[in-house]
């Protein structure tokens, strides 16, 4: 499995323990977000809504490309990706 | 050489002697109209700065009064315009800064009744809002008045600016199809932000409008820039034109300004 790193945003660092960023593994975006899930309990349903797609208001970006331009959650990772996972924030 | 004024030419001599700005582009710069929605966190530095350039026309939106708590970051307001309107409060700092600048000080929400009569008045809108309802209503407004919205939003340490540039590149909902659920994302008065936050972010978003008023360099369309302030880490990702956006896509579904509040299940109360 590739190994990758997970930018966690703001919103979402209550369930990684405050951590920002986080190591994880898979073979693609979704098997990613299942092992994560193991890890960090609570992470999956914050991205995923409840018919287990990804949620239209956070976009997942593989290096610097968002995953629904490129094969969505079976977009396939490799050693070293950079993974962001990045929600609509709308404070000003 | 245009018809400055003496005084003109003294204000403005750093960005005359500028190759990329010139008298050309100063000229331009007294010309543009730029509305500003929302006078707070992002709007206080945008409206400074631009004032301070030199753009001709600047309208602000708000239907707030100043708060103590504002003065912490929206650093157009002071602890004399506390409990005034925040569009007078913002006229009155501008009309000191710059003789120049007519200023709209519109008072009241931009609503889809009126959005696209105020917006189509104004070259280029700068979003500096601070709830959903609103973000997806001037997306749409710009997308059918066809003017650029300069994107800036904030949360705590982070920031997001991008350029959504009808035509050239992907719009709001090319981002983000929809919003959050109600409560999934807290504002900045549940969840705070750093008080410079929208300093930076601000900034930028202006430096964004005078590139697109001089026609000068690459404007930040197709990409957003995340700022992270605890890190002091910018990065930059791709965004891309969604061909079955509702709005912009091939086959628009959205053709005309719908109910935001309801689309988001929330008021629109913090502009």
């Amino acid at each position: 499995m590739a190994k990758v790193t997970v930018r966690i945003p703001t919103p979402l660092q209550k369930i990684t323990g405050s951590k920002g960023q986080v190591d994880a593994e898979g073979n693609n975006v979704k098997d990613m977000f299942t092992n994560l899930e193991k890890q960090y309990p609570g992470i999956w349903e914050r991205v995923y809504d409840e018919k287990n797609t990804l949620r239209r208001f956070i976009n997942i970006y593989v290096n610097e490309e968002d995953i629904r331009f490129l094969d969505g959650e079976n977009t396939a990772l490799k050693d070293g990706d950079d993974i962001s996972v990045i929600p609509a924030i709308a404070g000003g | 050489m245009s018809d400055f004024t003496e005084e003109q030419i003294h204000r403005y001599a750093r960005h005359i002697i500028l190759p990329e700005v010139g008298g050309i582009g100063q000229e331009k710069l007294l010309k543009a109209k730029v509305l500003a929605l929302g006078a707070g966190g992002l709007g206080s530095p945008v409206l400074q700065y631009l004032a301070a350039a030199g753009v001709g026309t600047l309208g602000v939106i708000d239907f707030d009064v100043v708060d103590m708590s504002n003065l912490q970051r929206q650093v157009i307001h002071n602890a004399d315009t506390v409990g005034e309107l925040k569009v007078d409060s913002a006229k009155r700092f501008i009309e000191k800064l710059n003789p120049d600048i007519k200023v709209n000080a519109i008072n009241g929400h931009l609503n889809s009744a009126n959005a696209i009569d105020i917006i189509k008045d104004y070259d280029i809108v700068v979003d500096g809002s601070d709830n959903f309802p609103t973000r997806y209503l001037v997306n749409d407004a710009c997308v059918f008045t066809n003017r650029p919205n300069v994107h800036g939003s904030i949360f705590r340490f982070e920031g997001q600016v991008t350029v959504f540039a009808p035509g050239d590149g992907p719009c709001y909902r090319c981002l983000y199809p929809e919003p959050p659920p109600p409560g999934m994302v807290p504002s900045c008065q549940e969840g705070g932000v750093l008080g410079v936050l929208p300093g930076v972010v601000g900034s930028l978003q202006a430096v964004e409008v005078i590139k697109l008023i001089i026609g000068k360099g690459e404007p930040l369309i197709g990409r957003l820039l995340l700022y992270d302030a605890l890190k002091t880490e910018f990065r930059k990702l791709t965004l891309r034109k969604d061909k079955n956006c509702p709005v912009c896509g091939d086959e628009p579904t959205i053709t005309e300004l719908i109910d935001y509040e309801q689309f988001c299940g929330m008021p629109a109360i913090e502009v």
